[in-house]
């Protein structure tokens, strides 16, 4: 997809921020990534010439990073840690659950794009381990049951925003703090939902 | 044994609106900030950060108000905030962005007095999108209020704070990878020397990069003293620190304390004891990149020169318990797994070690290991950390490489036999 006037003012407006134009590169990876739900080639076209480096350079740091994908994602991205904490809390279990009910393996998305599945490293929610996150909003004590009763709430009901309150609401349950502050906010795509890159979203 | 709230105080006091700034001004917040701008020098405020003695947050433990002192003269400098905690265990940087995103905005102005800066960069990992937003709200607040901007509490200073989102990559929590993921290039780290930040930094210019925790303890600091700040904890390790308690414990958490009780102390009262009742068999005493020490070391006391002194470090400050019955095997495999994903693949022993490492436990833990296979193992290691010492050697530009062979020589060190009995026994020819 190439980008119009209001993408590109918004992608002036992050570059901006930075002293130097290079630094803008991230974030406009992030837009790309709410557009299509992925890193796809017209935006690396788009990216390089706003930025004013080569389309090589643009892919060589979009490929480094696990969060910009590769590849069209799901409407949903579920990421599932593994790292030690969650590993010693049975995420295993859950993993093959959420395998299961999806019936992907391990970075694969679904014929109509419901779900993305992933397994990654820590994400910085050991005290409420097992955690999974929703299009990068964070669900903490979450068994392997709850893991499915979340997939089938999703593919069900179709929220179009995904915020963590309500999720962990639902399907969670030890957190690795209380979260105190009520929040209604999250976001819509496979970007995490942040005012700057324009993706955080309210409810 | 209890908490001292220093840095989580305010939080607790106000858990449902700790984030608003009229709430945290309420509560003595941007005083020390105001304060600062109109009555001191930049180097009163060092001197106040040094009489503290606050060692950085992040993992490295090195003296904050030192490194200050470091900042090389120049026109332009920047400083770094490092959110992008990611060790394995640790989840204490969240909480401060979450809850009490205010007291890091004025730590960020202190700080930034202190040295000469008018551009401050917040690099929070990409995970972290709903503590990112929480700290943006806050600094548009602050913004508002005019205490970011031009001329901020009327000193003639300007400071701008941006907010930059990582994007999925452990090795950007060192510092030198940190700054070349900000300058928009994939995050490898630099060599050290010439690329020192307090010399070398953000655009090749002096920056200060500081960990989310350190410059949060900043305002308490201003508002009382270094040196009441110094009379908490213990020598060398000063202060109240929080450590981030998960694994088999009844009840994880963070909590903030003093250093210097003892980790078994630590455990039974804030993680109220282990699940199910049973015993710990191993502990991380300072996350994934730290020798693990065994369940009858719980004595050893938690201050950075302790945990040093036994062979391993306080690290990050994430504690994970494990119980009698965790296959070590496989806790092992998680933390190599880790780090071979998190490798950014520049140095040859890293990258390449830390993949063999991986499949290595892989066909351990599932009962296709060979005899030969804990030598190899050890091979390995000693190809990325030459000599299997602590603090480790390194053959490669940062310490990932040498992180991923703590948990496989805390197997090999105090639970040998746990691996041997997953391989196939020797065969004796000549059976007597």
């Amino acid at each position: 997809m190439t980008w119009d006037t209001k993408l590109i003012e918004k992608a002036n407006e992050i570059i901006e921020l930075y002293p130097q134009k290079r630094s803008a590169l991230g974030p406009l990876l992030y837009l790309a990534q709410e557009k299509e739900g992925y890193i796809d080639d017209d935006s690396v076209v788009e990216i390089s010439k706003l930025i004013g480096i080569t389309e090589v350079q643009v892919r060589s740091v979009a490929s480094f990073y696990t969060m910009y994908k590769q590849e069209p994602t799901g409407q949903y991205l579920l990421s599932v840690c593994k790292s030690i904490s969650c590993e010693i809390n049975n995420s295993r279990e859950l993993i093959n659950n959420i395998k299961e009910f999806t019936g992907l393996a391990n970075n694969e998305t679904d014929e109509d794009k419901t779900f993305t599945f992933e397994e990654v490293e820590c994400i910085g929610a050991c005290g409420g381990a097992p955690a999974v996150q929703v299009n990068y909003e964070t669900v903490e004590g979450v068994t392997p049951t709850k893991a499915l009763e979340l997939c089938k709430y999703l593919k069900e009901e179709v929220p179009k925003v995904i915020v963590a309150d309500e999720l962990q609401e639902k399907f969670g349950g030890v957190k690795s703090f209380d979260w105190g502050i009520e929040d209604n906010s999250g976001t819509s795509s496979t970007a995490p939902g942040f005012q700057i890159i324009g993706t955080a979203e309210e409810k | 044994m209890k908490e001292t709230l220093l840095l989580t105080k305010h939080m607790r006091e106000n858990p449902e609106d700790s984030h608003l700034i009229d709430i945290y001004e309420k509560n003595n917040g941007y005083n020390a900030a105001r304060k600062v701008l109109k009555e001191n020098n930049p180097g009163e405020v060092i001197e106040e950060i040094k009489d503290s003695n606050i060692r950085g947050r992040g993992g490295a433990g090195f003296p904050t108000g030192v490194k200050w002192g470091f900042l090389a003269e120049d026109q332009e400098r920047y400083l770094v905030i490092n959110g992008d905690e990611s060790e394995p265990g640790t989840f204490k940087d969240r909480i401060l962005l979450e809850r009490d995103p205010h007291q890091l905005i004025e730590g960020i102005i202190v700080t930034s007095f202190a040295s000469n800066i008018s551009k401050a960069f917040i690099y929070i990992r990409g995970e972290y999108a709903k503590p990112a937003r929480r700290v943006q709200d806050a600094i548009e607040q602050a913004y508002e209020k005019g205490y970011l901007g031009k001329n901020i509490f009327d000193s003639g200073k300007n400071l701008d704070v941006v907010v930059h989102l990582g994007a999925g990559a452990y090795i950007c929590g060192e510092e030198t990878a940190l700054l070349n993921s900000l300058e928009g290039r994939r995050g490898e780290p630099r060599l050290k020397p010439p690329y020192f930040p307090a010399v070398k930094g953000l655009y090749n210019k002096p920056t200060l990069v500081n960990n989310v925790e350190t410059i949060s303890s900043v305002p308490w600091i201003i508002n009382n003293s270094g040196k009441d700040y110094a009379k908490l904890g213990v020598e060398g390790s000063t202060g109240t620190r929080i450590f981030s308690l998960s694994g088999h414990v009844n009840n994880p958490g963070n909590f903030e304390i003093e250093m210097g009780s003892s980790f078994g102390e630590f455990i039974d009262t804030f993680g109220k004891g282990i699940k199910e009742n049973k015993s710990v068999k191993a502990y991380i005493p300072g996350g994934a990149s730290a020798p693990w020490f065994k369940g009858s070391q719980l004595d050893i006391k938690m201050t950075i020169d302790d945990v040093a002194d036994a062979k391993s470090m306080l690290g990050s400050g994430a504690v994970v318990v494990m119980d009698q019955d965790t296959n070590l095997v496989l806790a092992a495999k998680s933390i190599v797994s880790f780090f071979a994903h998190e490798s950014c693949g520049q140095c040859t022993p890293c990258r390449e070690g830390t993949t063999w490492l991986e499949m290595i436990l892989d066909r351990i833990a599932s009962g296709r290991g060979r005899t030969s296979d804990i030598d190899l193992l050890l091979d390995v290691c000693d190809n990325i950390s030459p000599g299997l010492s602590w603090p480790p050697k390194m053959t490669t530009i940062c310490p990932l490489g040498p992180s991923a062979v703590s948990p496989i020589t805390s197997l090999m060190g105090s639970f040998r036999d746990e691996v041997e009995s997953l391989l196939p026994k020797k065969v004796l020819i000549n059976n007597e």
